[in-house]
């Protein structure tokens, strides 16, 4: 959901990221919130995001009639609420650009030269 | 949760160590904190199960009680390490999941309205002029719902014509005059304790409409001028909190 807010780069999203360390936060299911936040987000971003920091089980393409799949709502609530990247980097698909991510709090601060 | 309950946990949570007056940073007394989450969810249902953002979240109370609320997902949002971590100590302490992200709101650049409800209490601009409307502005383009927002009460007038005029409020309304507590934080400060009246506005966010970047860029920083204009305006208290 972030993007790069670099200016002059066009197409800052999803950022990639590095991985130093992830944490899980047990938190509790909430199947509305997850029928909501389905179809604002990027699919295949999630997906991507997940494989990178180590969680494989959401499967490649998802369609709305997937929502009445109780498995299928457990892994996306655990991907998107439960995994936390702790410790690593977001990093802008364009530029390259590294935005250090520490104690699980992206720091997405421009340069001046940047804004 | 009863509004004294949420204010009392509010209470307890740990402020700015070494405040920053260049970043404007009073905390949010749990007072005016719990009141304006406690409307926001009961009189709008603006909270419960909604992703809400706390922008300048400083310590973190205002996102923090809209956890308490039954907020789904929340986000704080500040410019100073520092504060970020006592935030996010305070959440640890509460038991509450919030997460935090380091930016300049101004700079911000989020895809698509996952957030439903922006709530925050943006310096004022003593500082740096307008720096309010710019917190104003960019929660207007990143809500899907409602901006939750407090400004100071003699620039009513400033508030309302800009957020309808030029960043898009369906609607800018005064929930509430307040009286934010001052503490003598800052060396400069010579009294012990000043009041300062600010108003609660609540403006819906036009979820439809398609930002025009570029256009609406240049407005940013124009700046809350004709603060003072309205003096002797009426000071009616609204009775929705």
């Amino acid at each position: 959901m972030l993007s790069s807010n670099i200016k002059g780069v066009a197409n800052g999203f999803p950022l990639l990221i590095e991985v130093e360390k992830v944490v899980e936060k047990q938190v509790d299911f909430n199947e509305d919130f997850l029928r909501n936040l389905f179809v604002k987000i990027e699919w295949k971003a999630l997906v991507e995001a997940s494989r990178t920091i180590g969680y494989t089980e959401l499967p490649e393409n998802a369609e709305s009639s997937m929502l009445d799949s109780d498995e299928f709502l457990r892994k996306f609530h655990h991907a998107l609420v439960e995994l936390h990247l702790e410790e690593g980097a977001l990093v802008c698909p364009e530029s390259g650009r590294k935005f250090p991510v520490n104690k699980g709090i992206p720091n997405m601060l421009l340069h001046e030269d940047e804004v | 949760m009863k509004l004294k309950q949420l204010e009392g946990l509010l209470g307890s949570l740990d402020q700015f160590e070494n405040p920053k007056i260049e970043l404007e940073q009073y905390p949010t007394g749990p007072h005016i904190a719990s009141r304006l989450l406690y409307t926001a969810e009961n009189s709008f249902g603006d909270v419960e199960d909604k992703v809400v953002a706390d922008f300048g979240c400083g310590c973190g109370t205002l996102g923090l009680a809209a956890a308490l609320l039954g907020a789904e997902h929340v986000i704080g949002l500040d410019i100073d390490t520092e504060s970020l971590e006592i935030a996010s100590s305070n959440a640890d302490d509460l038991d509450l999941v919030m997460d935090f992200v380091r930016c300049d709101i101004r700079n911000l650049k989020w895809r698509d309205r996952i957030v439903d409800t922006v709530v925050m209490n943006p310096p004022f601009g003593t500082r740096r002029k307008g720096a309010d409307m710019d917190f104003l502005f960019v929660a207007l383009k990143v809500a899907s719902q409602a901006v939750y927002s407090l400004h100071k009460t003699t620039t009513r007038d400033h508030v309302k014509r800009t957020a309808l005029r030029d960043y898009n409020a369906v609607s800018a309304e005064v929930l509430c005059e307040l009286r934010f507590d001052v503490p003598q934080l800052y060396k400069f400060h010579k009294k012990k304790e000043v009041d300062v009246a600010v108003d609660l506005w609540r403006n819906d966010s036009d979820d439809d409409h398609e930002d025009d970047h570029d256009e609406e860029k240049s407005k940013v920083g124009e700046g809350a001028k004709d603060e003072d204009e309205d003096e002797g305006a009426d000071m009616e208290e609204l009775k929705k909190e």
